[in-house]
């Protein structure tokens, strides 16, 4: 197992993505921000149906992770998966139409904003049962393996997924197989409301990986350019052969499990410590020197407006308004559930 | 024409997909090397390879969540789940993953993979390896299910199904392995949904799948002795159902048995019943009559076993019994 977290002194990623592909990492990650502000906003004023899981202050192991892989890579997500749809490359217009249940929404409003995909970019998809992206990315990767495609699978799933039994035989298959995955454990100390520490047997999951014959490997999930260091390589390893990888990003959940959360169970000087290493500020921070404040703040505002006119657009959108037709109840040997 | 086990029919139908489409892979607990438990992958290592034909650990939640997956990135898995009673440990794959993504997806994505399985009791295989989940199955959207119950319907529904653009549950029986029966030569496919009638008969209509339909023959043979002409129609297909086989049947005989080898409350011959009174009702001279395995779970010792399970003795009572 090796540890990227920089502790003394912040090592040079190795696979530094430039600076331009850094402020784009910053502006997304000011869209993602700014959609769950959005959102907040919108469920406080009624506007929003069902539980909402916002990842404020993860916003970097999503944007991070994405923006290492290629466009023809594919991850499999989780309920909380709006920094990996965005990260990945989805509209942030028929993101946001989706998640207000829109007939303008990336799947028609049917979807909602757990289970959001889009093939076209690789998010199949959005899985709101917990631990479910593990074996969706480790059979998406046997598939490229078997077709000899150069693309790759990626997993994000939580602190949480990692305690369930599919997360175990799914990394088994994986390490046994050579299969090219890589599997990202958000790590953001809570299942819902128990700190890790009362759901797992050991604090660093990645230690995990030498079970399933895997690199496991720990990094500073606020440093989106940590996260972009470690998937780069994950997924070169992946595509040579060399099978998969687990990453542990340790970050930290700033608003509650779901806009349903009532809260009550996270400490303040906790709540405090990891608000003081807000990821966007420490991109920022890095970037200031060599782009400017003036340049960063600009594509920061052009990111806001971008989505706050995406959610203003998807409040004016129609509704679904086609019926699904479902089996008929007589009589059609062809019958099927569809559409 | 040819003659052929049951085993022997699947065997065919594997081998003559994968060789038309490099696309079919197959994995599960013991295929590869072994052949499967019930042989029906005999050979298929020698002749595609370990990359197509793939040994796994004892895995079931992941392997049936890879078969979903993986079918919707380009390959078609064949997954073979050693016994119908292992189904339970699927479920998420199938009820949360594999049901729903046509629809919330709003059809991105197909997902042509099938899931094998055998199910049924009589031989003594005890509460966990004997059961008959059809009900499970067959009560999940976007599914489909088969169940043959002759060689030529092993090999026609296996290869329809590998090539159905949905997921396909195939239900074998363990008991029908080493049946024989003629099989059509050449690429025999048996439309999915479809039924067949087994025997013509005029008196009443028995309808069953799998196994039950060789108890229902039996039966029909038994109630001829007595006078009363038996229908026997083989589903085939619990899913999509064909309603309209079940109407003509019923239309023509005005009383009906369902069978089921399932658990009789909440089971799948209960959806057959509700099928005709929704559909056939006015047809009808007599109450529908189920036989279905009872309500219990399945005991070890022959007696014992023998007593919970349908068979054609009861089948003919109950068919008795609503043309009475």
């Amino acid at each position: 197992m090796t540890d990227t977290t920089p502790t003394d002194g912040s090592p040079q990623p190795r696979n530094a993505p430039s600076i331009e592909d850094q402020v784009e990492m910053l502006r997304k990650m000011v869209l993602v921000r700014t959609m769950e502000e959005e959102l907040g906003r919108l469920h406080k004023a009624g506007k929003t149906r069902g539980p909402i899981h916002r990842c404020d202050g993860q916003e970097a192991v999503g944007i991070g992770a994405t923006a290492a892989l290629l466009p023809e890579d594919v991850v499999t997500s989780t309920h909380r998966g709006h920094a990996h749809y965005l990260g990945k490359g989805l509209d942030p217009k028929g993101v946001a139409a989706e998640i207000m249940g829109r007939a303008t929404g990336l799947c028609g409003g049917r979807a909602g904003h757990m289970l959001v995909a889009d093939k076209t970019h690789g998010v199949l998809g959005g899985n709101a049962i917990v631990g479910a992206s593990i074996p969706a990315a480790t059979g998406m990767a046997v598939s490229f393996q078997l077709t000899g495609a150069s693309s790759i699978a990626l997993a994000f799933f939580g602190d949480g997924a990692a305690q369930t039994g599919i997360c175990h035989e799914s990394m088994n298959l994986a390490g046994l197989w050579r299969l090219p995955v890589v599997f990202v454990c958000e790590h953001n100390q809570y299942g819902l409301t128990v700190p890790a520490r009362q759901q797992s047997s050991v604090q660093d999951l990645a230690v995990r990986a030498a079970g399933y014959g895997m690199d496991g490997v720990i990094v500073d999930g606020n440093d989106a350019l940590a996260g972009y260091d470690a998937v780069a390589e994950a997924a070169a390893r992946a595509r040579r052969g060399d099978g998969p990888t687990l990453i542990e990003a340790k970050t930290y959940r700033m608003v509650g499990f779901s806009t349903s959360d009532v809260g009550g169970y996270q400490p303040a000087e906790e709540m405090d410590a990891w608000r003081s290493r807000d990821p966007i500020d420490r991109l920022a921070d890095a970037l200031a020197p060599q782009v400017g404040r003036d340049r960063l703040d600009s594509v920061a505002a052009a990111a806001r407006e971008e989505m706050e006119e995406a959610f203003r657009s998807a409040m004016n959108d129609p509704a679904p308004d086609t019926p699904l037709v479902v089996e008929p109840t007589y009589a059609d040997a062809e019958a099927r559930t569809a559409p | 024409m040819t003659m052929m086990r049951y085993a022997e029919a699947l065997n065919a139908a594997l081998e003559e997909e994968m060789a038309r489409d490099d696309t079919v892979w197959l994995f599960g607990e013991d295929i590869a090397t072994y052949g499967g438990v019930f042989k029906a992958t005999k050979g298929l290592l020698d002749r595609f390879g370990p990359s197509r034909v793939r040994d796994t650990p004892i895995s079931e939640q992941t392997l049936a969540a890879v078969a979903v997956s993986a079918a919707m990135t380009g390959t078609r898995p064949v997954l073979e789940i050693m016994y119908a009673d292992f189904l339970p440990l699927t479920l998420d794959a199938l009820v949360n993953q594999a049901s729903i993504y046509e629809v919330i997806w709003n059809g991105q994505v197909a997902m042509p993979f099938v899931l094998r399985t055998q199910g049924g009791g009589g031989a003594g295989a005890g509460a966990q390896h004997s059961k008959s989940l059809d009900a499970f199955m067959a009560h999940i959207p976007g599914l489909k299910v088969v169940a043959p119950s002759t060689p030529a319907d092993a090999k026609g529904l296996l290869k329809a199904a590998i090539r159905d653009p949905q997921p396909v549950i195939v239900l074998e029986h363990k008991l029908l392995y080493n049946t024989r029966g003629e099989v059509p030569d050449g690429d025999h496919l048996c439309p999915i949904g479809e039924a067949r009638v087994a025997r013509e008969g005029r008196d009443v209509s028995l309808f069953a799948t799998s196994k039950m339909v060789h108890e229902a023959l039996a039966a029909a043979d038994t109630l001829a002795k007595e006078g009363i002409e038996a229908e026997v129609v083989d589903l085939r297909s619990l899913r999509p159902l064909d309603r309209a086989a079940i109407v003509a049947s019923v239309e023509k005989t005005h009383h009906a048995v369902v069978i089921n080898e399932g658990w009789t409350f909440c089971g799948y011959a209960a959806e057959l019943s509700a099928t005709i009174m929704e559909n056939a009702f006015d047809a009808l001279d007599a109450p529908v009559e189920r036989v279905a395995g009872a309500d219990i779970a399945i005991p070890y010792a022959e007696p014992l076993e023998a007593a919970v399970l349908p068979d054609a003795a009861k089948i003919a009572a109950a068919a008795r019994k609503a043309v009475a």
